[in-house]
């Protein structure tokens, strides 16, 4: 039996899908069987960000439906055979789907798959309730922003009232000059109001834009410090103990070299 | 006798009568009241078919002899049967000398309500709310709304180790940071309502505000 792994944030547009893509696509770089599923009903993304969506030929809703058998449904990577994404229809809305069938749907995967990773839609409304039905783990995803922090702390109290025990929480997009200068929050205030184990940060990188235009995950890339936070929080998952990343160290190390040219 | 004054309020409800006893009077003068009101000015409406009967006391603080002696009364009179006695005044009685402890975390968007005193060992997040009746004590961090005294305690305070609501209420006083209170230091505080204002002040002074609070005196 695989484990299912539901990625949700409340807030949207704070990387649940790029979270989703790069978690799932590390996952299948340590060689594990992974199904990505999207729940986001009417307004697909993840297809786009993983560069599959012009292989779609049946979604979710079909599969729910009994239109197609969920084999023919799911979509394989183009980069891993061990690969595969479920992708969400874009005609119908959230409520096109029960959280029964989704979660029969999620059971049936587990049989197949080490990892399912289940991107969720923003909100609180039916499409979360139908992304964590069958979901044994969750991860939230926040910014290091107030607005953020505040939905990810509304889910976390709703999926502590639901059958997923102790969410996880990936701290995203960290501009560690901002928080240098006190303009952003730190881990620490994020940990200090949410009070969830971390499972990591990841820095704001240009590439991540680059990569979700085009469908390439950012994890492909090991120029990118996202991709090393994604890889390290991918290896979390799979239980080995990977310290956080000091995103203070790296830019040391950069003004050391700057310093060392007499420029810093 | 006549009764001008009117401590006992009899009210009739879809399915029975309502006995209301004024909660400022003398106990006395209820019996007395009482008494006049079922065996003459009220007569005839209370004889007849059983009716069912609601008593309340409003905000008295009755002790089980005057309870039983003003039931009493209503006994006597055969059609009237007890289904309720609503007594606050002693609920509050039993509550103040409690205080009930919970343990957790109360997150955006959920409500923690508590009839009585509260001690609460957890954080309350920016959107939680909790609300109580009487005072709010937390071993942990407020960052959301906090309500003592819901009911209309203006006596009831709400200390935390950790003060930085996004708005406090006590009673029908509201109030929010920073504009309204004073610098503060940061040790724990608890807030109180001075002449209708809140104020915040250390916890150590808490017994100036509330003297009635258990006193602990040092040998």
């Amino acid at each position: 039996m695989g484990e299912a792994i539901v990625v949700t944030s409340g807030k949207g547009g704070v990387g649940k899908t790029t979270t989703s893509a790069n978690i799932g696509t590390a996952l299948a770089l340590l060689g594990k069987k992974v199904c990505l599923v999207d729940t986001d009903i009417g307004l697909r993304n993840l297809d786009v960000v993983m560069g599959l969506e012009n292989r779609i030929i049946y979604d979710l809703i079909d599969v729910a439906e009994g239109r197609c058998r969920l084999n023919q449904a799911l979509v394989k990577d183009k980069r891993f055979d061990e690969l595969y994404m479920l992708p969400a229809a874009q005609t119908k809305d959230k409520n096109a789907v029960t959280p029964e069938q989704v979660k029969d749907i999620v059971l049936e995967l587990k049989k197949e798959y080490e990892y399912i990773i289940i991107d969720c839609p923003a909100g609180i409304e039916q499409g979360f309730r139908n992304a964590i039905a069958g979901a044994d783990q969750a991860i939230v995803v926040t910014t290091p922003e107030n607005a953020a922090v505040r939905d990810a702390d509304r889910i976390i109290g709703l999926l502590e009232n639901s059958q997923i025990s102790s969410p996880k929480l990936v701290v995203n997009r960290i501009r560690t000059n901002m928080v240098k200068t006190g303009d952003m929050l730190d881990i620490d205030d994020v940990l200090q109001v949410l009070n969830i184990d971390l499972l990591g940060i990841v820095p704001d990188d240009e590439l991540v834009i680059k990569a979700a235009n085009t469908g390439e995950p950012t994890v492909m890339n090991p120029e990118s410090m996202a991709a090393i936070a994604y890889r390290n929080i991918a290896r979390r998952i799979l239980g080995d103990t990977v310290p956080l990343m000091l995103l203070e160290q790296k830019q040391g190390r950069f003004k050391r070299f700057k310093k060392f040219f007499g420029m810093g | 006798m006549t009764v001008k004054s009117n401590h006992v309020t009899i009210k009739g409800i879809k399915d029975g009568l309502v006995f209301l006893f004024d909660d400022t009077c003398e106990f006395g003068a209820l019996l007395d009241e009482l008494r006049y009101k079922l065996e003459h000015s009220h007569q005839n409406i209370l004889t007849g078919p059983i009716i069912h009967v609601d008593v309340k006391f409003g905000m008295r603080i009755v002790s089980d002899e005057e309870k039983e002696a003003l039931l009493d009364i209503l006994r006597q009179k055969g059609n009237l049967l007890i289904r309720s006695v609503d007594t606050p005044g002693m609920i509050t009685e039993e509550d103040t000398a409690k205080i009930a402890t919970m343990c957790g975390m109360v997150r955006s968007g959920q409500v923690l309500h508590h009839e009585g005193n509260l001690l609460f060992l957890g954080d309350v997040n920016p959107g939680g709310t909790v609300t109580c009746t009487g005072d709010i004590l937390i071993m942990g961090a407020l960052r959301g709304m906090a309500h003592a005294g819901i009911a209309g305690n203006e006596e009831a305070v709400i200390a935390a180790s950790y003060l930085a609501p996004t708005q406090l209420r006590i009673a029908e006083i509201i109030s929010r940071p920073p504009d309204e209170w004073e610098n503060r230091e940061t040790s724990m505080e608890f807030a109180f309502l001075r002449d209708g204002q809140m104020q915040i002040d250390k916890i150590t002074n808490l017994l100036r505000v509330r003297p009635d609070l258990n006193v602990f005196k040092g040998v």
